[in-house]
């Protein structure tokens, strides 16, 4: 057997004074090296944080951006690979651990390539121009007569000095200007090529170490001990009383309790297992949620908060336009639910901590990790490995401080894996939403107005374990414009001279935990506001992308239009102008949208059984434009599982809950797409060499989403107005 | 007590009879290809073949197991080799393929998707794709790459098409 994770925090602090640590965790990606571990985060003006090298002319790039899965391990390599006119075999980058990399903010909205790109571009180029610079002294000759290849520096005539030889493992003691010139994009020889991804052989070979993985010396497993499925938010959890007497047969199994935070802990993980399930606890659990049923009713009529978002022109003129559509539609409650329950270790001692975890942001867990044990932050140390992909704000947070919290009242390492209802059921989940549109053209089929109103709640602040521990208060962040409706879905990609948005922000604590899940809230966006834009195409006999082209300017929204409807073979017509007979009828739908940042496109082919009410999708079709895509084949990648997981959210995802809590607890009550539902998938890029990247990780699922719902109005000549599309939804809207 | 055989070496768990094939794996023995999902059967992460079929370690007691051969992703390679009575080599054609069409994302799913379609490559080594996705169908992909996937399984039976044409070609001629 191999041998398992057996290096200690404590052993790791001790060797703070040496250059070189080894902390290479055999079989994966990632070695540790070059780096001593202390407090971060390092200094974001020194070169020394950013990158060093090594004595057999190889380096290591420190990264602040966690890999998710979606490969930008690689993609950020190619990048400094591409400004130290190295190989790809020469680079090597560590794990995101609060002692050792950079604090680039969490690895949210797209932001790996969108903000780290261009940081590691800039510290590369630094670092190169740097390293020229002592070459030119030690070789005695100019800078600009050397040239470097695979990180062997030539001169003139002929004499050679690598990387590895100038300054291997020794510092820069540079700062890092951010002035060195970059690469002219006509010279790339990496960047905008589809690199293979370093972790994907080792993923398929078994070596590859997941957090799951890892075990610290000396732990217990443990279980936190919950009702299944959380109730409302701000309730929290009561406990009446707690039989430890349960669990006395199972070995070594114990009961950790703090507050209404309640968990057990064993030495064998299936005793854990066992007595997580055995033991008897009796919950207050009160009948406050409004249920499936009640949802909407109640977050329109309670109490709300108003925020006009956009306010441009004069909305009135909807009155008078020549084509008018008002529509309104909602969006369920969907969950992250990461195919590996989320999972953490700990080791706290009464000084200082140890938590691995994969969180998306170590540097903000480590703080409200620090706060929930009372240590100082900079003695705690946070390090992300991967778990199965998140695609947002599961529950890893949650597990992190649960496992810390665990560890200290245990008094040794603790292990926690949530089971697969712990996920399922204390999700955070992705918000529901409301929306109304009224949007109105000309008899041109020009925009004259779009107005738009949403609904829905913040993101929770407190974690679960936070909330039970300490009877911390529940507590939504604060406001700021991701949670809210997004101008940039909602309508920025037409022109429009009159336009009215207005943000109904719901008091999320009497609803269930919210967080932002991948594109946050923009399928419900466009499936209400691409509806309406697509009914004023369809009353006008218009053709759908034929309206949208001629309301757009902005050359990204036209050339993601343009090529989703180019690489679907589009043909003009009006919506559901085919006269079909037969219980299968089939439609194609046409969508734009995205996230914060970038421009998607979406067509989308399906067919929807009208005896069944089964919608299959056949075909979807998605174009990005993320500026510079820097590995072609991540970004492909990358818009396949937009594309499946919008077809699932459309067609199965929703949580159920009903007055006490939440009821869909695992695959078979939250069913996701599966093998045999799975349409086909085209990927298109529309590649920028001159433009930064954006990001590509969630700007093409608005567009899907909508080009699914205005397929099956080409099919049925009905619209949707809530959506999973279930069969008893469409039965309903075929009746 | 329950003996048996993992990746070609007996094993007689510590465990109790009644804990599922998983714990005895990842627990006792910290195998890294199964592992833990849903413990209700339902995602195909804990995969294991059990004389070949494909098994759900994570729902399977140990009793259950008494005499049989079981094989995890770290025994694939070996047992691939004697399904097909060719060379070991470090890994298999599906192995060789997932990488080529860069298959996967996070990558967590890939020890049911390898095991399962380790299963029906040597039962059908030509699948349509219609049987390939009736196949695999019990095997959940959270990130979404079952276009890729179907890719890498088609290419891995192109492979293994060519490497038996070959060796009935040698065959002939020798």
């Amino acid at each position: 057997m191999k041998a398992a994770f057996t290096i200690t925090r404590r052993e790791l602090l001790k060797r703070g004074g040496a250059l070189v640590v080894s902390f290479s965790l055999p079989g994966t990606a990632f070695s540790q090296s070059g780096r001593a571990p202390v407090a971060g985060p390092p200094d974001p003006e020194q070169i020394d944080s950013w990158i060093a090298i090594h004595q057999d002319n190889t380096a290591t790039v420190y990264i602040g951006f966690a890999e998710l899965g979606q490969g930008c391990s690689t993609a950020l390599l190619q990048v400094a690979a591409e400004e130290l006119d190295m190989s790809m075999a020469q680079l090597n980058t560590v794990g995101l651990d609060t002692h050792i990399t950079p604090n680039q903010g969490g690895t949210y909205s797209s932001s790996a390539m969108r903000v780290g790109g261009p940081q590691i571009q800039r510290a590369a180029a630094e670092a190169r121009q740097a390293l020229l610079s002592l070459a030119a002294t030690a070789l005695n000759t100019p800078a600009s007569s050397l040239s470097v290849s695979n990180g062997i520096i030539q001169t003139a005539d002929n004499r050679r000095l690598s990387y590895g030889e100038l300054i291997g493992e020794r510092l820069f003691n540079q700062p890092f200007t951010g002035t060195a010139p970059v690469k002219d994009p006509a010279t790339y020889r990496l960047v905008a090529t589809p690199v293979p991804r370093n972790d994907i052989p080792l993923k398929v070979n078994g070596t590859y170490r997941y957090l799951q993985h890892l075990r610290l010396p000396g732990m217990l497993h443990g279980r936190v001990v919950r009702p299944p499925g959380q109730g409302a938010y701000g309730d929290g959890i009561r406990v009446l009383s707690v039989d430890e007497n349960s669990i006395a047969q199972i070995p070594g199994a114990r009961v950790l309790r703090q507050n209404d935070f309640i968990a057990v802990v064993a030495a064998k993980e299936w005793d854990a297992v066992r007595a997580a399930q055995a033991l008897d606890v009796v919950w207050e659990r009160p009948d406050s949620l409004p249920g499936n049923d009640a949802l909407f009713n109640r977050m329109e009529n309670g109490p709300t908060n108003e925020r006009i978002a956009v306010d441009e022109g004069d909305v009135s003129t909807y009155a008078l336009a020549a084509v008018r559509s008002s529509f309104q539609a909602t969006g369920p409650y969907q969950a992250h639910v990461p195919f590996a329950p989320n999972c953490a270790l700990a080791d706290v001692s009464d000084q200082d901590a140890l938590v691995m975890c994969s969180t998306q942001d170590v540097y903000n867990t480590r703080t409200s990790i620090a706060r929930l044990l009372e240590l100082p932050p900079e003695n705690v140390r946070v390090q992300y490995h991967e778990g199965a992909g998140t695609f947002g704000h599961s529950c890893w947070d949650d597990v992190a401080q649960a496992a810390a919290l665990m560890s200290q009242l245990a008094g040794q390492p603790v292990r926690v894996q949530f089971m697969r209802w712990d996920e399922h059921g204390w999700d955070n989940f992705g918000p529901a939403h409301i929306g109304k549109a009224r949007v109105s053209a000309d008899r041109n089929g020009k925009l004259v107005s779009y107005e738009y109103e949403g609904w829905q709640h913040h993101w929770s602040l407190i974690e679960t374990t936070a909330q039970t521990a300490t009877n911390t208060p529940a507590q939504e962040w604060p406001a700021f414009p991701a949670q809210q409706i997004n101008p940039r879905t909602l309508g920025g990609m037409y022109e429009i001279p009159n336009r009215r948005l207005l943000n109904h922000h719901v008091d999320g604590l009497g609803y269930l935990k919210g967080a932002w899940l991948r594109s946050p809230l923009d399928l419900s966006f466009a499936f209400v506001s691409e509806q309406a834009i697509d009914d004023l195409a369809f009353q006008l006999g218009m053709d759908p992308w034929r309206f949208r082209q001629q309301n757009i300017t902005n050359y990204h929204w036209r050339d993601v239009l343009n090529a989703a409807a180019e690489a679907a073979n589009w043909q003009e017509r009006p919506a559901a102008s085919i006269d079909q007979s037969g219980t299968l009828l089939r439609g194609r739908g046409i969508g734009v949208g995205t996230h914060l940042a970038s421009y998607g496109g979406a067509v989308a082919e399906l067919e929807v059984n009208t005896a069944t009410g089964d919608v299959r999708i056949l075909h979807l079709t998605g174009a990005i434009d993320a500026g510079l895509v820097v590995n072609t084949s991540n970004v492909e990648s990358q818009i396949m599982g937009q594309l499946v997981q919008t077809a699932s959210r459309m067609l199965l995802e929703e949580v159920t809950f009903d007055a006490r809590g939440v009821t869909s607890l695992d695959w078979s009550t939250y069913p996701i797409l599966r093998f045999e539902q799975c349409p086909e998938i085209t990927p298109v890029i529309v590649q920028r060499l001159d433009e930064p990247p954006s990001g590509a990780g969630e700007e093409v699922m608005a567009a899907a989403a909508a080009a699914i719902a205005n397929a099956f109005f080409d099919a049925t000549g009905k619209r949707m107005t809530h959506y999973p599309f279930t069969p008893s939804r469409v039965l309903a809207a075929l009746a | 007590m329950a003996t048996l055989t993992i990746n070609g070496a007996t094993i007689t768990p510590a465990a109790s009879d009644d804990t599922p094939l998983l714990y005895v794996l990842t627990d006792e023995l910290q195998l890294q290809g199964p592992r833990f999902g849903c413990g209700l059967a339902q995602c195909g992460s804990c995969s294991v073949l059990v004389d070949g079929v494909e098994t759900r370690a994570c729902v399977t007691p140990v009793a259950a197991l008494d005499g049989k051969q079981v094989t995890t992703l770290e025994g694939i390679t070996a047992y691939y080799a004697a399904a097909t009575n060719t060379p070991w080599r470090p890994t298999t054609p599906l192995q060789e393929a997932l990488v080529t069409e860069q298959a996967i994302q996070c990558g967590y799913c890939v020890n049911g998707i390898i095991i399962k379609g380790t299963e029906l490559l040597l039962n059908n080594p030509s699948p349509s794709e219609e049987e390939i996705r009736q196949a695999m169908n019990g095997h959940l992909c959270r990130c979404g790459t079952y276009p890729t996937i179907i890719r890498a399984i088609q290419r891995a039976a192109r492979t293994m098409a060519t490497a038996s044409s070959a060796t009935a070609q040698g065959g002939a001629t020798a």
